[in-house]
């Protein structure tokens, strides 16, 4: 396996995982992306990627079961988890937190802050892997 | 004054307003016990406590220091004490007020401590306002959608406007994608924005000439009766309408126009003689005659219908009878007496607080009915007639004192009354009972 770290992003904006698959291919990193809300965690368990960007507001079920689901699972601290969200209220960032984000991002972002965050985050946790 | 007072001020009431008031003054003891004709050592005594004060000796100091007896014997109220100390607190540590100096303040300043007291009251009236504001755009459904497609489409567009602005150069592919993507984007939160002013303003378009149908019908056959001629109205307003004028229509051949004017002529606007003269139903001679053109009687008599909910269906108030256009009437009106007493029927001698206070008369009966069969709830219907007691022939007048009635508890003033459900807005402080406004 090469050093390309896949990153995959659930989220059902066309235009933004347009925009954020353009960001991180550039910066080295190999996309996937989910849209649907209701095999999101199958999908993540499937495809193993290094870092989910996933999205709080998705069709048929909510970014915070899906990552309380994840976080349930057997290995539940092996990928680290960026949360976005829409609303930047201090309630669900609590949420998001206490289930076991990893990080959480407001909508609209920065194009710096995501590459930045993405790396950060696919650095770091490389200790813990299996 | 030596803040160290401040404890011991509390204890010693009169004393300690004397004193405070004195110094607020700039009065030596010397000067306020030569007025009020004692010595200054003994002032003295009296302004620690140590010696008790009232009476006569309590209106000389009073009348050297300009107060009424009563403020220094009594204080301010327990209320505006109450009041000041949590304005201290309020705000947190940042206002260097001691809430123990609080009925010192009360003592000297009752001006601006009434103001403060007043303030408070009123911050937390309007954090209550805005709590529930708050609460109420947290919960609507429109606008957190809106909120989250703007979020949504700013995202997009702030991430695309961001590639298209760097520096590398992208391939021409890769820029028609962006270009037309934000072209989308940017017609999406045009598209977004557009509805959510358009929500916020029908809001307050709604809120500005909110009007209910049975209040539209209503009108209609207001001005119906007063000759006028209108298009009838459309959508729920005209059911209710359609509706209403059937009955009138079918109640008008039970009893017509001439044999109720006949009785009206002979009996006056009685319901009994006017249902047994006719030989029809009680209800049916109450509604003929409150739905009667105002010149027929001389003046306007008011009717009420409801169903077994209690919910007004038909409302025609008369001079000293309001009813009101929002939430439930006052509990006491006969209407409720009727419907849930059974089938006898209701008189009762009526006045309605309220600008013109006439004595009123009031009828009502209930009608029930299994439209449905016995396995089905029934129907209830409960008319009432209120006519003011000058249209009726003094020969009958009952004796009763009348029972006060409201229209609504909201704006109703009668000061006790085991029907309340609500305070008044309209009511003195007196009305409420002292736990509901007490600190």
């Amino acid at each position: 396996m090469g050093d390309t770290r896949t990153v995959l992003l659930v989220e059902d904006e066309p235009n933004i995982i347009e925009a954020v698959r353009f960001i991180l291919t550039r910066g080295g990193f190999h996309v996937a992306t989910h849209s649907d809300g209701a095999d999101a965690a199958e999908a993540v368990r499937v495809r193993r990627p290094d870092l989910v960007i996933l999205d709080v507001m998705l069709p048929n079920r909510s970014g915070f079961d899906i990552l309380e689901d994840l976080r349930g699972g057997d290995d539940p601290a092996a990928v680290p988890i960026l949360m976005l969200t829409a609303r930047g209220q201090t309630r669900e960032r609590e949420m998001a937190l206490r289930l076991g984000a990893t990080q959480f991002m407001t909508k609209p972002f920065s194009n710096a802050e995501m590459l930045e965050a993405v790396r950060a985050l696919c650095a770091a946790p490389q200790g813990d892997a299996p | 004054m030596a803040r160290g007072d401040g404890p011991a001020a509390r204890e010693n009431g009169a004393g300690a307003r004397i004193r405070a008031r004195r110094l607020a003054l700039g009065l030596k003891q010397v000067e306020t016990a030569r007025a009020a004709g004692i010595s200054a050592s003994y002032l003295n005594l009296i302004e620690r406590g140590r010696r008790p004060i009232g009476g006569k000796l309590l209106s000389d100091v009073a009348a050297a220091l300009g107060v009424p007896p009563a403020e220094l014997r009594e204080g301010p109220g327990r209320r505006i004490v109450g009041a000041l100390a949590r304005a201290a607190t309020l705000l947190g540590p940042r206002p260097a007020a001691d809430p123990a100096s609080a009925d010192e303040m009360a003592g000297r300043y009752p001006g601006w401590a009434g103001l403060i007291a007043a303030q408070d009251d009123r911050i937390a009236e309007l954090e209550r306002t805005v709590a529930a504001l708050s609460d109420r755009l947290g919960h609507d459904p429109v606008l957190s959608a809106s909120v989250h497609n703007v979020l949504s489409s700013v995202t997009a567009i702030r991430s695309t406007a961001g590639i298209l602005a760097g520096d590398e150069t992208l391939d021409a592919q890769w820029l028609a994608r962006f270009h037309r993507n934000l072209h989308e984007d940017s017609r999406k939160l045009a598209d977004t924005a557009q509805a959510l002013a358009a929500y916020l303003t029908a809001g307050e378009a709604a809120q500005a000439d909110a009007i209910a149908p049975q209040e539209v019908a209503e009108l209609w056959l207001a001005r119906h009766d007063a000759g006028e001629t209108a298009p009838e109205p459309e959508g729920a307003a005209g059911w209710i309408l359609r509706r209403q004028l059937a009955r009138r229509a079918e109640d008008a051949r039970a009893l017509p126009d001439a044999t109720l004017a006949a009785l009206i002529a002979r009996h006056g606007p009685d319901p009994f003689a006017v249902a047994a003269g006719a030989g029809c139903a009680l209800d049916l001679a109450m509604r003929r005659l409150g739905t009667l053109p105002e010149a027929a009687l001389g003046a306007p008599v008011g009717l009420v219908v409801c169903d077994a909910a209690g919910a007004l269906t038909y409302r025609r108030a008369a001079p000293g009878f309001e009813i009101p256009r929002f939430g439930a009437a006052c509990a006491l009106w006969p209407v409720f007496e009727a419907l849930h007493g059974g089938p006898r029927p209701v008189a009762r001698r009526l006045r309605q607080g309220g600008r013109e206070q006439r004595p009123l008369r009031a009828w009502a009966v209930a009608v029930q009915a299994q439209p449905d069969g016995f396995d089905r709830p029934g129907t209830a219907e409960a008319t009432m007639l209120v006519v003011p007691e000058d249209l009726l022939s003094g020969r009958d007048a009952p004796r009763a004192a009348p029972v006060e009635i409201g229209s609504t508890c909201r704006l109703c003033a009668v000061a006790r009354c085991a029907a309340r459900r609500e305070p008044s807005v309209l009511a003195p402080d007196g009305v409420l009972t002292a736990g509901e406004t007490a600190v």
